[in-house]
């Protein structure tokens, strides 16, 4: 079933595609699942910003709404506690496996991992438009009940959660603060909590 | 704070609810002074708006005193504002070339999801018109947040009254973004379906613009009495055949620019628009869009269509061949209010444009309900609602 990448006559990005093996033309490991997600925004801000901002892991729950906390653990290694469903929530260990200064972050889940994932993001200068950034991430569905609960996000939630993500991290880069139709401070907190 | 909601079709009522406050640093609070009615609200009014829920409070004209500040407003306590009804971050690259109303960020991003289905990307925020465009608490209120209020609310100088100033915030410009979008040539002769607020200042600025004739289309009465006090022809659409009295006033050539300013409101006795009328009742989803099919239909040979009116899903029979046969140009989009202001507010401080003939009636925000009603049921007598606060 699985096809190499250059039975792609065109130019699309892997992760649009409808037949092949996008995650092995991503260069993201197999071992860390089968499902892929990507994501592409153009932030008007230039890639050495956005880059540094994205490095400092202890920024993403800012503007990844089911990040609780990452946690450095040493220069490449860092804890994530991210929200499942039912209150719940789950654990990893991440490595950084690929990073070029204003270019990619590339991470991947060490084994034992609650949900095994893998990302990267790359920020591409776009001149007078900024930058062009793309998430893609590669995650495995855990069997069992949890599993199941856990399967119901990271399989249906992933695709719409990285583009809510991405986008409050264009508006976070780009106005200096994330968007809100709230009212009132207690709605605004319920609505981020 | 006193506020008008939304509760359902035909229902909106004068709630008490929670003053807002500022959530994030670019946004301050103001005082309502004065807010208007907009055609645009009869859509929500009429049901015709999707995602609304019971409670979402309306208004998107509207301008006040700046009472409270974020840290990063640039507006000081005092001063008097107009806000625009598109919420635009000034920051992203579609700010950046003064498409205001396409700006990336003025959405919150969960808010953004219907959009980029349905139109591919999500567009700018607005006040007080449903959740697909932000679920923003609009300005048919005593308070109101305005975020990025350090690019959008315009500041006016002490002594000018609100009336004067007050449509800056949408149907002034929008009227006049219309008549850009119709890049009207010396000599043209522009025909505008709709008299309401939009298309009477369509047909202001088109002559503003050096058109030698404008027609203006209606079939209120009054309505066309006012296009006609700013030199337009008219056709009643009750009176005439508009087709016909079109190719007779422009010697079978067809205007060289048309403009659609009525949208979903369209009327008319035709089958095409009953057939849109019983669609709608039932799956939700066609704009009945009858002007728009006459004006291309009426245009000349390659003429430009400018379409301010709004629409929001699919339309049925849309004339395509006769728009690429007769090779036509259709401008449109929301306004870029903010693009516009600081013009606009000139040419009313330099007295080249008078808006506040429009307004027929002044009210309380208490009596908004009625002013909703007056204004659905009446649109001859009633071309303008302008609710103040303490009014009474």
């Amino acid at each position: 079933m699985s096809q190499s990448p250059t039975d792609h006559t065109d130019d699309a990005p892997p992760t649009t595609w409808k037949k092949g093996d996008p995650i092995a033309a991503e260069g993201l490991p197999t071992t860390t699942g089968d499902s892929i997600v990507g994501r592409t925004v153009t932030i008007n801000r230039p890639a050495a910003e956005l880059f540094a901002y994205f490095r400092d892991f202890t920024n993403l729950p800012r503007f990844m709404e089911n990040v609780v906390s990452i946690t450095p653990i040493d220069a490449t290694r860092s804890h994530w506690v991210v929200k499942a469903p039912a209150g719940r929530t789950v654990e990893w260990d991440a490595v950084v496996t690929d990073e070029t200064p204003d270019r990619v972050i590339a991470w991947t889940s060490e084994p034992g991992a609650d949900v095994a994932n893998s990302g990267r993001v790359e920020f591409r200068d776009a001149g007078a438009r900024g930058t062009v950034v793309t998430a893609t991430i590669v995650y495995d569905p855990p069997a069992g009940i949890v599993g199941k609960i856990v399967a119901k996000m990271f399989q249906r939630e992933p695709a719409i959660q990285a583009r809510r993500d991405l986008r409050r991290f264009k508006q976070l880069m780009e106005t200096g603060e994330i968007a809100t139709g709230s009212f009132t401070r207690k709605q605004h907190d319920e609505e981020f909590a | 704070m006193r506020a008008l909601a939304w509760h359902g079709r035909h229902d909106v009522r004068v709630d008490t609810v929670d003053d807002p406050e500022i959530l994030n640093p670019r946004d301050c609070i103001i005082k309502v002074t004065s807010t208007a009615i907009c055609g645009s609200d009869l859509h929500l009014y009429d049901g015709y708006i999707p995602t609304m829920q019971a409670g979402d409070i309306l208004g998107h004209e509207f301008m006040g005193e700046v009472v409270e500040t974020g840290p990063k407003s640039t507006l000081k306590k005092g001063q008097r504002v107009v806000v625009p009804f598109t919420i635009a971050c000034g920051s992203c690259y579609h700010c950046g070339k003064h498409q205001y109303s396409a700006c990336d960020n003025g959405l919150p991003a969960d808010n953004q999801d219907i959009a980029q289905e349905l139109y591919g990307q999500p567009m700018s925020g607005l006040f007080g018109y449903s959740h697909m465009t932000g679920g923003y608490a609009g300005g048919q209120a005593e308070y109101v947040r305005v975020p990025f209020s350090d690019v959008g609310p315009i500041v006016i100088p002490d002594g000018i009254e609100d009336d004067k100033v007050l449509f800056l915030s949408d149907i002034l410009p929008t009227g006049w973004q219309a008549a850009e979008n119709a890049q009207i040539e010396p000599g043209d002769t522009v025909a505008v379906w709709g008299c309401g607020p939009v298309g009477l200042f369509a047909v202001q600025s088109a002559f503003l613009m050096g058109a030698e004739r404008v027609i203006a289309i209606d079939h209120f009465p009054k309505r066309l009495a006012l296009a006609k006090r700013f030199g337009a022809e008219t056709i009643n659409f009750e009176e005439s055949a508009v087709y016909e009295a079109l190719m007779a006033m422009t010697g079978g050539i067809g205007p060289d620019a048309v403009i659609d300013s009525v949208g979903l409101e369209a009327h008319g006795f035709f089958v095409d628009n009953v057939i849109d009328q019983i669609k709608k009742s039932t799956f939700l989803g066609t704009d009945r869009a009858h002007a728009i099919r006459q004006a291309i239909i009426a245009c000349r040979k390659g003429g430009r269509v400018s379409m301010p009116a709004v629409y929001g899903g699919l339309v049925d029979k849309f004339p395509l061949g006769a728009f690429m046969e007769k090779g036509l140009t259709l401008k449109t989009g929301q306004t870029h209010v903010q693009h516009y202001m600081p013009a606009l507010l000139n040419a009313i401080l330099e007295e080249k444009i008078d808006t506040t003939f429009l307004i027929s009636h002044r009210m309380d925000l208490e009596e908004a309900p009625q002013g909703y009603k007056m204004f659905h049921d009446d649109q001859n007598e009633v071309t303008k609602v302008v609710l103040k606060p303490g009014f009474n």
